[in-house]
């Protein structure tokens, strides 16, 4: 949940997912759902000319199962807040 | 707001799958795990040699394991020729 949490401060902003098949999206995150799928807006992908089959695409769901990594601006992230967070979590658990 | 397929029903939209196949088709239906139904439904072969062959597949149901990505279609590029994209490789233990 404490990062589903974390995502929806995030929605709004600009990021960049990628996925386990090595493309990368940038969009502005629209949405996201406790399994972590994301709704990208007005999408562009990273290395066009590697994959122009994909330029046409505007917005995207792509499956939270599917993705390697989501890359966000540092500037509005409160690491602080999140390792607080993500250690409370853990105490809570154990 | 929760991440949804909805505004896509009985849209165009662009699925691709594990796979790396691209197929286009109407969403005629979904569910939460992102098992698909696709009316008139093709794939979109893509190659270094040819142009795009389109492969019609009509209706279809993709299990929502298989599916990486929804995507509305707008205009499509014929003349493109590319790589095809790669699968994703989960790991199997």
């Amino acid at each position: 949940m404490i990062f589903y949490s974390f995502f929806k401060t995030l929605v709004g902003r600009e990021v960049a997912v990628e996925l386990k098949n090595d493309v990368v999206f940038t969009g502005t995150l629209h949405s996201v759902d406790q399994y972590l799928n994301v709704k990208l807006l007005n999408v562009k992908v990273v290395n066009h000319d590697k994959y122009p089959q994909l330029c046409s695409l505007k917005n995207c769901f792509v499956r939270g199962s599917v993705v390697r990594y989501i890359q966000i601006p540092t500037e509005h992230v409160d690491t602080e807040l999140l390792q607080d967070a993500a250690r409370k979590e853990n105490a809570a658990k154990t | 707001m929760a991440a949804t397929l909805k505004e896509w029903k009985n849209e165009s939209v662009t699925v691709i799958t594990c796979d790396g196949r691209i197929i286009v088709g109407i969403l005629a239906g979904h569910d939460q795990v992102q098992n698909l139904v696709l009316k008139d439904a093709e794939e979109r072969v893509y190659s270094m040699e040819e142009t795009v062959e389109l492969v019609p597949l009509g209706l279809y149901v993709i299990r929502g394991d298989n599916v990486a990505l929804v995507g509305d279609t707008s205009s499509w590029e014929d003349s493109v020729q590319a790589e095809p994209l790669p699968a994703i490789f989960q790991h199997v233990l």
